[in-house]
């Protein structure tokens, strides 16, 4: 099974992500942003990183690049794509997920160990956990808080499309503290903490991070 | 040559965390002043001539799609003289 890394000037996670797809058993290939060729994969992670120097609102130049259009295309057409911290706020800002992320409440600059529950197991990137799951892995950004409108609130909510959540004290402000979201048909998840951080208890504060990339994987095979 | 000015703000409804450091570091200096601050965005587009009625729809539709996110901000676009 054949993940895309999407590199965009600036990203800095891309090879971590890469690496992840290969712990899980998956190969990675790697795409580049002004290139408008998926080459043939099966999913997509845009990884976490400063695309563009996060200038403009964080993901807003990334969201135009080439490379966006047949990957837009085929998300909506359900091929799994994964949005991890920046490649969150790219699909925030390329409208595949709704609500927007927005610089933390305390505006500092967040890096730590976070623990999250999975609240929704049945998109194609969460599905080697199980509900309620407790995870522990790294939060690194800026501009972490997820704010969307009332009405959206409430349809998240309703269709249990919040599929992670920030364990005790709100770290960033985020609305219900949301840590991740996925779209209707649960192909397209967005996440601000950083799985590919935490595939091996070596490396990172756990190994809890590998079972998005797991996930993916099982979900292809089906 | 003009200049066509876009000012983009946060919506009302969402918090502004930029706006709210600034507000409390001005009693800190001695200004009493301000009961809130917003922070925004201003971009300054320069056009050849007076712009066109079709110049600032194009103006408005580009403020609509990358200078603002319509999700979070709202924008305004003007002629400066």
């Amino acid at each position: 099974m054949k993940i895309g890394v999407v590199t965009f000037p600036g990203t800095l996670d891309d090879r971590d992500a890469a690496r992840a797809v290969r712990y899980a058993g998956g190969e990675a290939i790697e795409l580049w942003h002004d290139d408008a060729d998926l080459k043939g994969v099966d999913a997509v992670i845009l990884p976490g990183g400063f695309s563009y120097g996060d200038y403009l609102r964080c993901g807003a130049i990334s969201r135009f690049s080439p490379v966006m259009e047949p990957l837009i295309a085929a998300a909506q057409g359900g091929m799994p794509l994964l949005g991890i911290c920046n490649g969150f706020q790219v699909l925030a800002e390329a409208h595949l997920l709704p609500g927007a992320l927005t610089r933390n409440h305390e505006l500092h600059f967040l890096c730590r160990d976070q623990k999250l529950t999975i609240e929704n197991t049945d998109t194609a990137w969460t599905s080697s956990f199980s509900k309620g799951q407790e995870i522990l892995i790294p939060l690194k950004n800026g501009e972490g808080a997820y704010m969307c409108d009332d009405q959206t609130l409430e349809m998240l909510e309703g269709e249990g499309r919040i599929i992670a959540r920030y364990v005790g004290e709100n770290p960033n402000g985020s609305r219900n503290l949301i840590a991740g979201i996925t779209n209707k048909q649960g192909n397209i998840v967005g996440l601000m903490p950083h799985p590919e951080h935490a595939i091996d208890s070596l490396t990172g504060p756990s190994a809890d991070g590998i079972g998005f990339f797991t996930s993916v994987l099982k979900a292809l095979v089906r | 040559m003009a200049k066509i000015v876009v000012d983009v703000m946060l919506k009302p409804e969402i918090l502004d965390p930029q706006g709210k450091a600034v507000a409390a570091a001005l009693p800190r200096l001695g200004f009493s002043f301000a009961t809130d601050v917003r922070q925004g965005k201003r971009f300054e587009i320069t056009v050849d001539g007076e712009p066109t009625a079709a110049q600032l729809a194009e103006v408005e539709a580009a403020a609509e799609k990358l200078l603002s996110n319509p999700v979070i901000e709202n924008f305004t676009v003007r002629v400066e003289k």
